[in-house]
């Protein structure tokens, strides 16, 4: 046998070394607090040099003085952080759970795509704050209303990719799984599924992030808990330090479930490592 | 190179894989717009044998490969498989373990490892338990080329020339009658493309499997093939049926010899003439 075959194969096999995704991972910490803190910084500076519009807000410091004193232990701001995740999770999953199989069936059968998908495209384009009176009128709670409403947020997003992706799978894999041997329903299975799970992941970053816009709008119109409603509050008693903590905290939440999302995506991606 | 070891691919079927197409001929007919992509197409691939197919762009070379490997059925003609219907006129298309694609873009799954991929075809059929499976890929990987050292690598890990290798031996493991590579190495550049084809005649030299290869590439046709085939435009057919009677195992040094210029001349002009219809009637590729 040829050994000059062999040449080559450690630069073929790609790998990321960890002494640079070290120092990747440190430039993007350090920059990131810098980033951080001159925001905070600008603030200071703006609402001390009394700017047009800042005059009436509170600094950093006097926020977080708030924060610390009436906030951090009180036992309703943190019912507030965990309703408005409760009324996020259960929205979004249940999204997943409706969305992704119904995107898998407006991708696979023609049929139930010309019967269904034109109400779909209908409703799609209405925003979901839109859906806020029909959902009290037909929900029988607040709570359940709101719910639907993070729902509607996350399911036209998620079905719609999960659709496209079934568009994108391609032609090739199937051929050769058949070709292999695989019986439809391997197909289905083992190539159709893990083909459309990127867009599976693409429908639940953009869903992740619309049910927190959607959430936070629903309960500033409709319910009487919650971070919006707190952010509300806040504003209605004149009391901008409390827009403001509601406001940061809105962004923290946010940002909590975009990185547990993308932990999730790479669990369920583990052929794609560079992201 | 020893008996025992190459045990479950070589062995037996050495004399399978003969391919006989009868006036085999293929019209699409989308909207109504006839296509006629094949006509009156007879070929004989003994088998064994390295076949490769070249023609211009759009010549039915595909729509062939297609047949063969029962994506796509004819509407005229049949063939054979040693002796058997593979495929005829009204007989749905029917794919099968024994006639594996290796296609121009690389069609590996990317959520499966290396492992994975090879072992796929024997744990699909049921053929083997999973764990056999994975023993047996990777019995077949070390044997070739070492590559049992990216059998955790997923495919886009991989240079595209080694993902190449890899698809080659997922279609090796079921022990096919035919190889079809369809353009396998067209994206590849001049230097990695040589190294693919010491690969590939490494592989043709020890397996002997019937090779369907289809090119563009006429240096690359002719030093790969036992015989190369030039397809005229559509309505393709075979126009030129040329023996390439160089010595094997291939080396670089035939690429300048006398005989393969003599060979390449006589394809070259084969091919020109038909380059030249199909790129005065200036029609769009048929895919």
């Amino acid at each position: 046998m040829n050994e000059s075959w062999h040449d080559g194969l450690d630069d073929e096999v790609s790998m990321k070394s960890n002494r640079t995704g070290f120092k990747r991972w440190s430039q993007l910490k350090w920059r990131g607090v810098a980033s951080v803190v001159s925001f905070f910084v600008l603030w200071h500076l703006l609402v001390v040099a009394e700017v047009a519009g800042f005059a009436e807000l509170p600094t950093p410091v006097e926020t977080l003085a708030t924060f610390l004193a009436e906030y951090l232990t009180d036992s309703a701001y943190w019912h507030s952080w965990l309703i408005s995740f409760q009324r996020v999770v259960i929205g979004f999953l249940i999204a997943q759970i409706l969305g992704i199989p119904l995107g898998l069936v407006f991708g696979t059968s023609e049929k139930f795509r010309n019967l269904f998908f034109p109400v779909f495209e209908l409703l799609r384009p209405i925003p979901p704050l839109a859906w806020v009176p029909i959902s009290i009128l037909f929900w029988p709670t607040n709570e359940s209303s709101i719910v639907f409403i993070t729902f509607i947020g996350a399911f036209f997003v998620i079905v719609i990719n999960v659709y496209d992706g079934v568009g994108r799978i391609q032609n090739e894999h199937i051929w050769l799984a058949r070709s292999l041997g695989a019986s439809k329903m391997d197909v289905f299975r083992r190539i159709m599924l893990p083909s459309v799970i990127p867009s599976i992941a693409v429908g639940m970053t953009l869903g992740i992030a619309i049910t927190w816009n959607v959430v936070i709008a629903a309960e500033m119109i409709a319910s009487d808990s919650g971070l919006g409603r707190m952010t509300w509050e806040g504003y209605v008693s004149s009391t901008p330090e409390v827009v403001l903590i509601g406001m940061i905290s809105i962004g923290l939440a946010g940002y909590l479930s975009t990185i547990t999302v993308d932990w999730i995506e790479r669990k369920m991606m583990p052929w794609k490592e560079n992201r | 190179m020893s008996a025992n070891g190459d045990s479950k691919i070589e062995q037996d079927d050495r004399k399978l894989g003969h391919l006989s197409v009868d006036r085999a001929g293929k019209i699409y007919d989308p909207a109504g717009i006839h296509v006629v992509a094949l006509e009156e197409c007879s070929l004989e691939i003994p088998a064994g044998d390295f076949i490769a197919v070249v023609g211009p762009s759009g010549c039915g070379k595909s729509t062939l490969l297609n047949i063969l490997a029962g994506f796509d059925n004819l509407t005229s003609g049949q063939v054979m498989m040693d002796g058997e219907p593979l495929s005829t006129v009204g007989s749905p298309p029917t794919p099968g373990p024994d006639r594996v694609v290796v296609f121009q873009n690389g069609a590996l799954f990317p959520w499966k490892t290396v492992l994975e991929n090879v072992a796929y075809g024997l744990v699909v059929q049921k053929k083997r338990s999973m764990e056999e499976a994975h023993e047996e890929a990777m019995d077949l990987l070390s044997r070739i080329g070492n590559l049992d050292r990216i059998s955790d690598s997923y495919p886009t890990q991989l240079s595209s020339g080694m993902q190449r290798r890899v698809e080659i031996l997922r279609a090796l493991i079921n022990n096919p009658r035919i190889l079809l590579l369809d353009e396998p190495f067209r994206a590849m550049d001049t230097v990695s493309k040589t190294t693919m084809h010491e690969h590939l005649l490494n592989i043709y030299d020890r397996f002997r499997k019937t090779v369907f290869f289809i090119t563009h590439d006429l240096d690359e046709a002719i030093f790969l093939a036992d015989t190369v085939v030039v397809m005229t435009t559509r309505p393709g057919t075979i126009k030129l049926r040329l023996n390439i009677d160089l010595p094997r195992p291939r080396t670089r040094d035939l690429l300048t010899s006398q005989r393969f210029i003599e060979l390449k001349q006589q394809a070259v002009t084969a091919v020109h003439e038909e380059a030249k219809k199909a790129f005065e009637r200036g029609e769009r590729e048929l895919a």
